[in-house]
Formats: structure tokens, C-alpha cells, sequence
């Protein structure tokens, strides 16, 4: 059904004169006003770290949330290849049209044009302002800034610092954000986890944190809240993601009304290192950029067991190239990952496990040297050999597939602006611009994009239209989250059973890596949402967390973010389920072209699903925001 | 595997320490430094034991978090990675290793392997950055920057902030976290402007955090897991000497 709260707001106008035309006429918050509205902002990364430095520097009193010991560890951290902009600074024929297509293709055709194209414009402001804040991005020996192309794309428009750009990124971000914490503009608190939202007449009015220290539970008020908590791949227990990445905030965001959408939205990178057994806690990136130069290959017959070099040229087949000869290495990321994923089904797959694919770089070596390969990509070549013990100037790189990144998220209408007044969501946390699959070098220019530009906008034109009553934490809606949160951390402790938090972790990464990856089918699906109620009951029953709630506890922390996963879980599961069609990361093996490819079905599923918490043991409530494409031609995506 | 472990067990900040003995079976080699501690921690919970606290988080040796002195060396016995990346395979089968938290005055013993290390946000906020607004900016390419110069300034913003120069360094000095700053910035054209006091305010706060002074032991590069190199710190010093 669509639903009344689905307002997306955009605004009215030619599509290229949205952005502006909403600058234009948005109500300003007074110079001598900013200071007396609190901001709370949950998160340090790209899109929180910005987002409180850039309203500190307006003015606004900021309260700036994370759960890192420092606001310069947020995930973003790990970003490697790059950010993407409409520069066209290589006079190779982009434009922030270009840009604006090539996003909407990618998300194949299940993001919101007004956000992608405003995105697109801001891309260019993007870059002038890192650079500004002296972000060492790549150079040409001009002393011009450099570029490389990135999958899915046929122009260099990725600007990069080494294999470290999204540290770089965040440092900038985080420099900016210590010079208003100085300022006294924006008070920090770190090692604090967000376990509520608090609303006063149905508008955000702040948060409840469990301090990860003291274990103590607090209370902070503030006229708007703003969470940029980043992804929840980590619900797959082994992902590319940080260990302590989770879904927690926002799920209690959902669970306090706000609408999640697109959930079965996940994304699964292609160059990965693979699994090596089950004590691992995590999953290695290696950067994307990498299939610039490396070339994607398996041997030509199944349980070829021969080491690679032995294998002879005639006898190899590089897959993508010769299924993509347009793009050849460099498709997007899902059609990348579920080839690789089809072809180790085959059993063509190599190492020990079957499920790997080579990365050989043999051919840019003889062409450009390993001189240029080594200033490329020579701390990801160490890394790998670090990890593998394998040295891929000399032996290919083995790759296969891992969760990544997640386009679903809370709904936010144009504003960012979540169903719950006041709840504003940026960057990885929302669902907003990427559809069914980001493309490489666009999650940090999203939440660049919304920390710096959109938000001290749209926050204003909210708080202008606000007259709050001043709230404070001594109001019973305060007093009741409180108490549901230290119940929660009471009732997990309580539970004293045998199995630990990693068990069950670990047992539900299996149960959606398997049925809800890179290839569902309804058979599954429904199995897996049996599969994980099962688990959550008895996750309840036998869980054994150990420790008190009033110190620092991580195994306690775990519990709490693992209880919410469950629930996440079924929801991505019932989401995926209901989607009867293919697009992007959401492969649905009964809807497929006959060479394979996803089968969109534009007729009955164009539109974005949003779920509304009914709450606890009930079915969730499905919305629907309808899709417009008035300029992306909607067509099969085709990498031909 | 096999290993046997021995500890540093340190409830809060004001209470004392001690080594605990501890042993892990069935560890692989392939296994990260965390991950065997993982398992212990897997153990001890199902025995109902306190686990052992220690930082951690992104597992690539990216984010910082991570940090422990192993067999008294900061990041453990190879050279140029962090915690997370050592490997049980450089370790001996059978042998025993020490686990310490990275020790300094300005890192306060949170609990167990966990330490404070909020001194180095206080450092940067006294001028680890250039001041400039969000929509100032002029074009990225007005500002010309060689490649050398943004290769050098790359070279020395790659820090992660872990600390472990801290813990190596028999002064506890903080000396190569600051000047990997002020250098990147001393490099760059954008940093120009507020290169004094930059300078002398990142290095007053070093002092008041309680951070010893450089004497030139060089144990800072060394356990360095990104290569900072201590000609930042020379830097550092002639950024100083201009701007007093």
C-alpha cells in the first residue's frame, strides 16, 4: 500500500534547478537563533564527522555522538579507492548529467532521480572543499589533480589518496570537527553507543546512550536528532565492515516509528579475499580499483587443479570480458560478484575451497612495468601478501565475494528527513541515492555530500519552522526509555545459558549469507525467516553474555547489537521475499533473462518498500514510495 | 597451535595490575593476533570468566583502534603493521607471549588491554587541520600541488593515530603523531597560512597531555605500523624554532 507518511518532498521545478530552487526558498534559522537549538548527531563518520563540524561552524549547538574511542575512527576509515565527481577534469566527456545517468543505471533504476541528481551537482563541491582542508589527494606531476576510472563507469572521474582516500577523507572531516569541539561549538562524546530515540509528542527530541565505559545509561535532549550510523552488513557476521559496525541505532529508530526501506538492498564486493575457516572474524577488502588493471579468470575446465601459471593462456577463461566486452573487469559490483558466485557453483572455482576466482595482474605488469604497479596499488599488494602469504607480483590474486555495503536503510524524504519529525538519517544509514547498487567511489561522496550540503540546509528549513517547547531529560518520555533500556541490558544478562553472543552471530550470518546473499529464491527466503525466528527465540533462552552492565563489557555490547539483528535479519528476508523481481544486489533466481541476468519488473515493483514497525511478535506494515523516471530512460541495464 | 598467554589484567584506571597465565589449543596459523584472542575470550565466557578487554575494529589496520605490546614490542614482532595483521603463523608453536597494553602517562589504563588515548584528539584539535568553512572553497584545481610535495604529504598523513609511537618511545613522547600532522600541513600550500601557530599550539598541548620529549631513540619509526618517518619530527622542530 502507499502511505500518507511517504511524502517525499521534492521540490517543484526542472530537475537540474530542484537543489537551487530549494536553497533558494528554504527558511533561515537567524545568526543569533543557531546557538540556542541543540543538534544531537549520532556518528562520526563521513556524513556524521561533516554534519556536526559544518552545523558547529553555522552556529548551532552540537552534541556529536560515536562509539569509537575517537570520532577518527568511524568506519569511513576504511574506505579504499575513491570519491567520485563531475569534474571532468580529463576533458573525457563527463558532466554532472553524466553522473546523475550513471548513478541511476547502477542503482538500476530503484533510487529517487531528485536525490541522485543533486547528489551529482554537489560531487564537484565535494573535492574543492577536501582539497581546501589540504585532503593529499593524488596528483599529475602538473600539479592538477589526478584521476582513475572505477567499476561501472567509462570516464576517470575518481579522485584518490593512494589506497586510503576514505581515510583521508574522514581525517579532513574530523580536523574540521575538532576545530568547532575547540571552538566550544561542538561538545564530543565518544565510547557512547545510541540504544533509544526519545520522542515528545512524536517529534525527535534525543537519545539515550549506554556510556561503554562506565556502563552508565544517559539522557540528552536536543531540537532535532541526526543519525549517520553507517550500514548493517555486518549482520552477515562476516563482511568487509569493522567488528563493531552495527544496526543498532537505526533499528531503534524503526522500532520508535521510523519507516526501513529497501532492506533486502545489500551489496556483495567483488574483489574480496576469501574465507579461510570459522575462526575468522572478518572478511578483507581489496580495493575495486584493483580490476582496473587486474584481469578476472578461472580455468576453462572444472577441477583444473594445476597452479595458475601452469595454466596456458588458451585454457583460461576471463569471464567478464567475455561475457561484458563493453566493460569487460570493470562492471558494477553485483553483476561482478554474482558472476564470480555462478561460475565457483559451476565448480570452476579455485583454491582449496572451490570459491575463489583469480585477480592477475601478469599482463599490466609486462605492459606498464612493476614499478606502476607498485606505486598503484602497492599497500594493497602488501596486504594481501600479509594476509595470504601469497606474492601477487608473482602468483594471481585469489578473490570471491563478500558483503560490503547496504543501499537499504531508514526512508528520508528529499530533506533527509526521516517519517519521525525531527529524525534526520545521512549517508550509509538511509536508503536515499544508490537504488539496488552503489557504484564504486559513491558511498563517500553520499555521505560527504549529505554532512556538508545537504544538511545544514534542510536542518534549518526544519528548525525554522519549529517553535519547541524546550524539553528536558527529566520528562517522563526520558524516564520510560531509560527504563526500557536498562531492562533490555538486564534481560541479557539474566539469560545466563551456554551458547556465546559469536555463536549466535555467526549462526544468522550463515542463515542469510546463504539464503538472503547473492542469490535468493522464495523456497529459501521463507525457510530463512522460520530459520532465524527459531534462532532469536532461542538466542532469549541461552545466550550467556557474561559480565555486569555497569562497566566496560564488549560481550554485553555484542548482545545488544546481535538481539537487533535478528529482527533486521527477518525483515531483509521478508523484504526480499515480497520483492518478486530482480535489480541490482537483489537477485531473485526465479526472475532472470536467459543469460542470466536480473529480470526487473518495473511494472509491479518500481517503487521503494518501506516498513513500519507494528510492534513485538507482529508482521511489519509494507509501504510503497512509487518511482518516477522522467529523465533516465528506465531499460535493462546492459555492460554488453 | 598452542600457546600460552600471559595477560595484563587491570580492572580500572586507579586499581593495580598483574599477569594472568592463560593458554589457547587449536589456534591456526592463518589466524590474526585478535582473533587468537578471540578465542580465549570465546573460552573464558563459556567458563564463566571474565574476558579479556582489548580495542579492536576494523581488522585491516586502517581505523587505529587496535594496540597491544606483545612480547614488549608495540604491534608485536613484525615490522610496519598493526595488531590485527600479525599473523600466528610468525609466532613459535608452543611458545609463550606476553600481552601488555601500550603504556604511557597519557594513555590511562581504561581496563585490561583498553587505554585512553583521547590526549591525541586534544592535540589535533589545537590546529590539526586548516580552518576552512564548508562552501569556501575555491576550485581543486586552483591550488596547484607538485607531486613530489602531495606524494611527502601523503607520506606523513598516513598515520592511523594508534600510539604505538607512544608506547615505544622510552620518553612516552608524542613527538611523531605531532609532527606527522604539522609536516603534512607544513608541506601543503593550504596549511600556510596558520603554520605557526599550528606549530607551537599542537606542541604546547603535547606538553600539557603529559607527553615526554623526543631524545632521538628512534623506537617510534621502528614500531610505527604506516613508516612515519622521525624526519617529521625534524620538521616538526624547524616549524617550531620559526614560529616562537
Amino acid at each position: 500500500m502507499s502511505s500518507e507518511k511517504l511524502h517525499a518532498n521534492i521540490p517543484p521545478g526542472p530537475i537540474a534547478d530542484k537543489w537551487s530552487g530549494f536553497k533558494a526558498n528554504c527558511k533561515l534559522v537567524s545568526p543569533a537563533n543557531k546557538r540556542k537549538h541543540t543538534v544531537i548527531v549520532v556518528g562520526t563518520g563521513l556524513a556524521g564527522g561533516a554534519a556536526a563540524a559544518s552545523l558547529g561552524e553555522l552556529g548551532y549547538n552540537v552534541l556529536n555522538f560515536c562509539i569509537q574511542d575517537s570520532p577518527r575512527r568511524a568506519h569511513s576509515v576504511a574506505a579504499q579507492g575513491g570519491i567520485n565527481a563531475a569534474k571532468n577534469y580529463q576533458n573525457d566527456g563527463d558532466s554532472i548529467h553524466r553522473l546523475f545517468y550513471d548513478t541511476v543505471k547502477g542503482g538500476d533504476f530503484r533510487a529517487r532521480e531528485a536525490n541522485v541528481h543533486r547528489l551529482a551537482e554537489l560531487s564537484v563541491n565535494i573535492i574543492d572543499q577536501c582539497v581546501a582542508q589540504g585532503v593529499p589527494f593524488a596528483r599529475e606531476y602538473g600539479g592538477t589533480l589526478a584521476n582513475r576510472s572505477f567499476g561501472g563507469a567509462q570516464v576517470s572521474r575518481t579522485f584518490y589518496a593512494r589506497g586510503q582516500t576514505g581515510q583521508q577523507l574522514l581525517l579532513g572531516a574530523y580536523g574540521q570537527l575538532m576545530r568547532q569541539v575547540d571552538a566550544g561549538r561542538v561538545k564530543l562524546f565518544a565510547r557512547r553507543e545510541m540504544l533509544d530515540l526519545v520522542l515528545v509528542d512524536g517529534v525527535a527530541r534525543g537519545i539515550i546512550c549506554r556510556n561503554l565505559v562506565t556502563g552508565e545509561i544517559e539522557s540528552y535532549a536536543a531540537d532535532a536528532v541526526i543519525v549517520a550510523t553507517g550500514g548493517y552488513s555486518t549482520v552477515f557476521f562476516l563482511s568487509t565492515n569493522a567488528v563493531n559496525c552495527n544496526a543498532t541505532a537505526a533499528w531503534r529508530c524503526y522500532k520508535r516509528g521510523a519507516y526501513f526501506a529497501n532492506p533486502c538492498f545489500t551489496q556483495i564486493h567483488p574483489t574480496c579475499l576469501p574465507q579461510m575457516g570459522e575462526t575468522q572474524s572478518k572478511l578483507t577488502l581489496m580495493s575495486e580499483s584493483l580490476r582496473n588493471d587486474g584481469r578476472v579468470w578461472v580455468p576453462k575446465t572444472k577441477g583444473d587443479k594445476r597452479a595458475p601459471n601452469e595454466i596456458p593462456e588458451a585454457e583460461r577463461d576471463y569471464f567478464l570480458e567475455r561475457r561484458y566486452p563493453a566493460f569487460g573487469n570493470l562492471v558494477p559490483r553485483d553483476i561482478a560478484s554474482r558472476a564470480a558466485k555462478a561460475i565457483c557453483d559451476e565448480g570452476r572455482g579455485v583454491g582449496s575451497t572451490g570459491y575463489s576466482v583469480y585477480l592477475d595482474f601478469a599482463d599490466a605488469i609486462k605492459r606498464l612495468g612493476q614499478p606502476v604497479i607498485k606505486e598503484r596499488y602497492g599497500n594493497l599488494f602488501a596486504m594481501y601478501e600479509e594476509i595470504s602469504a601469497d606474492d601477487p607480483y608473482h602468483t594471481p590474486m585469489r578473490i570471491y565475494p563478500a558483503p560490503h555495503y547496504t543501499m537499504g536503510g531508514l526512508w528520508v524524504d528529499y530533506n533527509l528527513m526521516s517519517t519521525i519529525p525531527g529524525l534526520h538519517v545521512l549517508g550509509e544509514a538511509n536508503f536515499s541515492d544508490h537504488g539496488a547498487n552503489r557504484l564504486g567511489a559513491s558511498a563517500l561522496m553520499q555521505g560527504l555530500a549529505d554532512g556538508y550540503f545537504v544538511i545544514p540546509y534542510t536542518i534549518g528549513d526544519y528548525l525554522a519552522n519549529q517553535k519547541p517547547a524546550k524539553v528536558g531529560t527529566d520528562h517522563e518520555a526520558f524516564r520510560s526509555a531509560v527504563a526500557g533500556v536498562k531492562e533490555q541490558t538486564n534481560r541479557l544478562l539474566a539469560v545466563k545459558g551456554e551458547k556465546t553472543v559469536r555463536d549466535y552471530h555467526w549462526e544468522l550470518g550463515r542463515i542469510l549469507w546463504d539464503n538472503v546473499g547473492m542469490g535468493r529464491n522464495a523456497k529459501g527466503l521463507t525457510q530463512s525467516i522460520s530459520d532465524i525466528q527459531a534462532l532469536r527465540e532461542d538466542f532469549w533462552k541461552n545466550v550467556k553474555v557474561g559480565g555486569s552492565g555497569e562497566d566496560f563489557n564488549k560481550s554485553l555490547e555484542f548482545a545488544g547489537r546481535v538481539a537487533d539483528f535478528f529482527e533486521l535479519g527477518e525483515l531483509m528476508a521478508r523484504d526480499a521475499l515480497v520483492r518478486n523481481e530482480s535489480c541490482g544486489g537483489h537477485f531473485r533466481e526465479e526472475f532472470q533473462t536467459p543469460e542470466g541476468e536480473a529480470l526487473r519488473d518495473d511494472e509491479n515493483f518500481c517503487h521503494v518498500a518501506a516498513w513500519e514497525y507494528q510492534g513485538e511478535g507482529k508482521e511489519p506494515m509494507r509501504h510503497q514510495e512509487a518511482l518516477t523516471f522522467e529523465h533516465v530512460h528506465l531499460a535493462q541495464r546492459s555492460y554488453k | 597451535m598452542k600457546f600460552n598467554l600471559k595477560i595484563w589484567r587491570q580492572e580500572g584506571p586507579t586499581l593495580p595490575g598483574r599477569f594472568a597465565d592463560y593458554t589457547v589449543d587449536n589456534i591456526i596459523p592463518e589466524m590474526s593476533f585478535l582473533e587468537m584472542l578471540d578465542a580465549l575470550n570465546e573460552d573464558l565466557i563459556k567458563k564463566g570468566e571474565e574476558p579479556v578487554a582489548f580495542d579492536s575494529d576494523c581488522r585491516e589496520g586502517i581505523c587505529g583502534t587496535c594496540g597491544l605490546v606483545i612480547d614488549g614490542l608495540a604491534h608485536g614482532p613484525k615490522l610496519a603493521c598493526t595488531t590485527c595483521e600479525v599473523r600466528m603463523r610468525v609466532f613459535e608453536d608452543g611458545c609463550t607471549i606476553t600481552v601488555e597494553p601500550f603504556r604511557a602517562k597519557a594513555f590511562p589504563v581504561i581496563k585490561d588491554l583498553v587505554v585512553d588515548r583521547t590526549a591525541f584528539d586534544r592535540i589535533i584539535a589545537k590546529g590539526g587541520y586548516v580552518s576552512e568553512n564548508t562552501g569556501s572553497a575555491p576550485d581543486g584545481n586552483a591550488i596547484p600541488v607538485s607531486k613530489d610535495i602531495a606524494e611527502a604529504a601523503m607520506d606523513s598523513a598516513a598515520c592511523i593515530g594508534c600510539g604505538a609511537c607512544v608506547a615505544a618511545c622510552p620518553n612516552a613522547s608524542a613527538s611523531l603523531f605531532v609532527s606527522a600532522k604539522i609536516s603534512q600541513f607544513a608541506l601543503l600550500p593550504q596549511g600556510h597560512a596558520e603554520r605557526k601557530s599550528r606549530a607551537t599550539n599542537m606542541v604546547g598541548q603535547m606538553d600539557d597531555e603529559g607527553f615526554g620529549h623526543c631524545s632521538n631513540h628512534a623506537e617510534c619509526e621502528a614500531a610505527c605500523p604506516k613508516g612515519i618517518s622521525i624526519e617529521n619530527i625534524a620538521r616538526m622542530r624547524r616549524e617550531y624554532l620559526k614560529a616562537i
